[in-house]
């Protein structure tokens, strides 16, 4: 089916998300919207998928005006969507999954469960799907479940499917996975739309490459173009996609794990006996995929996990059983993963989340009154220092962009006199701009003599940040080998795979 | 405030009337949950981190919304109260009787029952103009000042334990415990003038600090939920106080079989502000530096700062190194020394001739409507205590004047709160724009574009 966008815009009162869009997916054609956090990719889907009303323009599909009233009219016209946070009700099987939302029913209004099994393998099998219909979503691995929702879309008659960057969070092998099936929907005639920030990607599987910024079609590339090229039409300027880093200088070991295990709230064993150390002036990255306990990991080292075994010392100090406070006071520095739920309080302005770990005493507290005057002057220096693109020191977090939040919390712990950072998934949701920036800031760090541990389920970024890259695989450490590690012995590794021998550091 | 309705004016086939935004909620608000996936929520969120409550969004939202809504929330609530006073009114019934013949007549009678209960309103709380001089003239404004002290201290109470993030409902119980303290040092002891009074009002204080307290430490220490605990902890203190209003030797007067204390001694009684002429007691000066207090605590001090960063997101003032649990006892234990005070007030200035069980009138539940229409900031809260102290006072001369049931008083109040829990409501009413919309639709653009 032909997919056309003409001239779409939606505007959010002054604003502007889409300005006159064109996009046109021909039949059996991958299509890459490419473009940053915020250019308006996801606004333009919403529109195609019905959930938002354009402005102006219309939605073609075949040559014919649609009018979708709702996502339930795309569905019917033969859109269909596969989010990036999977749309799956997770106590159901993968055919009631399926089924949900345009049950059949025989007499009586009986689920006609046979024919959503029979729908489902006959799909799985046309695809090499190998997805058991009577399993529970919630035992299936993720790769998994964004099949099952490939599956929806398909079972729905979709015959343009929207890839909503389906890439974030499946390991490279499952994504290798899932470009396969792509190739394999493309050959049979469906078009697809691929929507993604990951330059690497669409290079290896789109037809043509459209690339959005701030709203407007800003070109279209084809998928020779360079990664240089691609990123510099996405941010509007020359981007260094390579972090610029000299040998490091190692010092002593700072941070010394050893034996450590952490049990979570529901009693599971999610980090199992890991010992590692860090130097001073050295990175040392952890990969795996999401889930695989460096969460947990990280959230130990700063005392946020109850229930550890093992110890932590640094620089000597036992770390193992003191509060976050002391932790943060002898000088570790914390990017948390999530920095909306855990590294930023939303409705706090600027300059309140800067100084939120060290509420406690001078400089920013005397007496028990906020030296409101002295944070003022920090804010504003932070804010510049840090690029931190903002109205002013008083606006909300919230109101941020997750680049410019994210460097709102580098900026408060980078602040302080560290002897240790941890950077939980530094750049995730941080446009590319801001990426550049922010990889800078770690190196520095580094550069400074502090031992950095850096959490990412990204390989561009391990690869591109790590003096040595940790493996985990549930839980597990699979191995610690030097920051030059090939991607597929990494992408491996990331499977629990061992990796071949003279490779450990 | 660009609203995000003026491009759906636009739209073609969108032009008809404005409440096409309500029919367009649910929808707007699935996509905005889609637009925002991109951006704020973790790839995969793993199973392990909480996912973020919608109850405390919501609970948020609710108790520190906008202040429009709260004017525009009273101006409704005052509205339905006006038909209602209509409705009941016996003169509107018997016109609306031949109401086709001659509707000039229920109009009339409709005109003349609300302005006259709502003119018996204003008379009674703030200047009555059929008294010859300023000084009587003005009493019921210091009535309705009165009625508002301890409506204010168990205001600011409630919302400081809400700007922690906690609903504090145990109101009754602190401000009895309090009451009993305060009331058992003032007619118990004999002290000096003053620090008989002090002595007083600080045991009153404790007492009810830590009533709250233990709601604090029982959640910090088990998770116990607030506010089952403070509600049992009401009745666990009605009854203690009962028990001990009818015990000899306790807090039952002397030579007496009535549930009720022996009047205060005059040295430990509010002195009156104005005069003898006037109820008007000290107690409205403590509420004052009350809210001076509560509002340095909140917004200049670092504990204030700490508690709210525990309210607005627990999460990240956890990793920020604060300590929540005992964040949330100290909440608590202002909290119960806030409604302590509304509890000494009581017994110290209103009634001083000896309390009987029913000393809190109600007003530790009132202080939760209180603390929603000021949206729990200090000032608001001073504000709204005001407006239900004239309530109270207007209302007796609304009864009294005009016939109107006191009943309705209740149920203007009632409604305020019935229209700040649902600001939507409100919105759509009135058609103001969702001010967090636009900003979660499409949180980057705007900021990316005003940058460049």
């Amino acid at each position: 089916m032909k997919l056309e966008l003409r001239g779409i815009t939606k505007r959010f009162g002054s604003l502007v998300a889409n300005d006159h869009i064109d996009l046109m997916v021909q039949p059996g054609e991958i299509h890459a919207l490419l473009g940053e956090n915020g250019a308006g990719k996801s606004t333009l889907m919403n529109v195609l998928y019905g959930l938002y009303q354009a402005d102006e323009g219309e939605v073609l599909l075949d040559d014919e005006v649609q009018h979708f009233a709702g996502p339930g009219d795309a569905m019917a016209a033969g859109i269909g969507m596969v989010h990036q946070h999977f749309m799956l009700i997770p106590v159901f099987t993968v055919a009631e999954n399926v089924m949900l939302g345009h049950e059949e029913t025989k007499f009586g209004g009986r689920l006609d469960l046979p024919a959503a099994r029979a729908r489902v393998r006959e799909i799985s099998e046309r695809f090499g799907f190998h997805v058991d219909p009577d399993a529970l979503v919630d035992d299936l691995p993720v790769g998994v479940q964004q099949r099952v929702e490939i599956i929806k879309a398909l079972s729905r008659d979709a015959r343009v499917l929207v890839f909503d960057e389906p890439t974030a969070v499946l390991t490279p092998q499952e994504t290798d996975e899932l470009m396969g099936t792509m190739r394999q929907l493309k050959e049979s005639g469906t078009s697809i739309v691929f929507i993604t920030h990951k330059l690497r990607e669409v290079r290896e599987v789109a037809d043509r490459i459209t690339v959005i910024r701030l709203g407007k079609v800003v070109g279209e590339a084809s998928p020779t173009a360079s990664n240089a090229e691609l990123a510099s039409m996405m941010v509007g300027r020359a981007v260094e996609l390579t972090v610029h880093k000299d040998e490091p200088k190692l010092g002593e070991e700072a941070l010394v794990v050893e034996g450590l295990s952490v049990i979570d709230h529901i009693g599971q064993l999610v980090v199992n006996d890991v010992s590692f150390s860090v130097r001073r002036g050295e990175i040392l990255a952890v990969a795996g995929v999401q889930g695989n306990g460096q969460t947990e990991l990280t959230e130990a080292l700063v005392g946020l996990q109850p229930r550890v075994r093992g110890s932590i010392r640094l620089d000597g100090v036992d770390l193992t059983t003191e509060s976050v406070r002391k932790i943060l006071d002898s000088g570790v520095g914390f990017i948390p993963e999530d920095r909306n739920e855990d590294g930023l309080v939303g409705n706090f302005t600027i300059a309140e989340n800067l100084m939120l770990d060290r509420s406690d005493g001078p400089p920013f507290v005397k007496g028990g009154n906020i030296q409101r005057g002295f944070l003022a002057e920090f804010a504003r220096d932070k804010v510049k220092e840090f690029d931190v693109r903002t109205q002013g020191i008083d606006s909300k977090a919230d109101q941020l962009s997750g680049g410019n939040q994210q460097k709102v919390v580098l900026a408060r712990e980078l602040s302080r006199d560290l002897s240790l950072l941890v950077a939980a998934q530094p750049t995730r949701g941080v446009d590319v701009g801001s990426i550049e920036f922010i990889h800078k800031r770690i190196v520095e760090t580094r550069d400074r003599g502090v031992p950095v541990l850096v959490v990412s389920t990204e390989l561009d970024e391990v690869t591109a940040l790590a003096d040595r890259i940790m493996v985990m695989y549930r839980g597990r450490i699979v191995g610690i080998v030097p920051g030059n590690t090939p991607r597929d012995v990494l992408g491996l590794m990331m499977a629990g795979e061992q990796p071949a021998e003279g490779a450990a550091a | 405030m660009s609203d995000p309705q003026a491009p759906r004016g636009d739209a073609p086939g969108a032009t008809e009337h404005d409440a096409d935004v309500v029919l367009e909620e649910p929808q707007a608000a699935a996509a905005v949950s889609v637009a925002t996936a991109d951006q704020a929520a973790p790839a995969g969120a793993p199973a392990e981190v909480e996912p973020p409550s919608r109850w405390h969004t919501m609970f948020q939202q609710i108790v520190t919304g906008n202040a429009i809504i709260s004017v525009l929330a009273v101006f409704l609530a005052l509205v339905v109260g006006a038909i209602m006073i209509a409705f009941t009114d016996e003169r509107v019934q018997a016109a609306s009787v031949y109401f086709f013949a001659r509707p000039g007549d229920t109009f009339v009678a409709i005109w003349d029952s609300v302005s006259g209960a709502y003119s018996a309103l204003f008379q009674g709380s703030i200047y009555n103009f059929r008294r010859d001089t300023f000084a009587a003239g003005i009493r019921p404004l210091t009535e309705t000042l009165t009625f508002a002290t301890p409506l204010i201290a168990g205001g600011l109470g409630v919302g400081l334990a809400f700007r922690v993030g906690m609903f504090n409902i145990g109101g009754r119980g602190q401000m009895l415990i309090a009451a009993s303290i305060a009331g058992w040092i003032a007619f118990g002891f004999d002290l000096p003038w003053g620090i008989h009074m002090l002595v007083a009002l600080i045991g009153g204080l404790i007492g009810g600090a830590l009533w709250a307290g233990i709601a604090g430490f029982l959640k910090a220490r088990t998770g116990a939920h607030e506010v089952i605990v403070t509600i049992m902890l009401n009745y666990v203190a009605f009854y203690l106080v009962s028990w001990m209003l009818r015990t000899p030797g306790l807090l039952q007067a002397p030579g007496s079989s009535n549930p009720k204390t022996p009047p205060m001694k005059e040295t430990a009684i509010f002195p009156a502000l104005l005069g003898p002429q006037y109820n008007l007691h000290f107690g409205f000066i403590l509420v004052i530096i009350a809210t001076v207090v509560v509002w340095w605590i909140l917004n200049r001090s670092s504990l204030g700062f700490r508690f709210r960063a525990v309210g607005e997101n627990p999460n990240a003032a956890r990793v920020a190194g604060i300590n929540v649990k005992s964040m949330y006892v100290y909440a608590m234990l202002i909290a119960g020394a806030l409604l302590g005070l509304a509890g000494v007030s009581q017994v110290l200035g209103t009634v001083t001739t000896g309390f009987t069980a029913g000393i809190d009138a109600g007003i530790g539940f009132d202080a939760i409507t209180v603390a929603l229409l000021g949206r729990s900031t200090p000032w608001g809260i001073f504000v709204a205590g005001v407006l239900f102290g004239a309530f109270k006072a207007g209302g007796f001369s609304m009864q009294a004047a005009e016939g109107v049931p006191i009943e309705i008083v209740l149920v203007v109040q009632s409604l305020i709160v019935l229209f700040i829990a649902a600001p939507p409501l409100v919105r759509t009413i009135f058609r103001l724009p969702d001010p967090s919309r636009r900003r979660r639709a499409v949180p980057n653009v705007t900021k990316e574009v005003k940058a460049k």
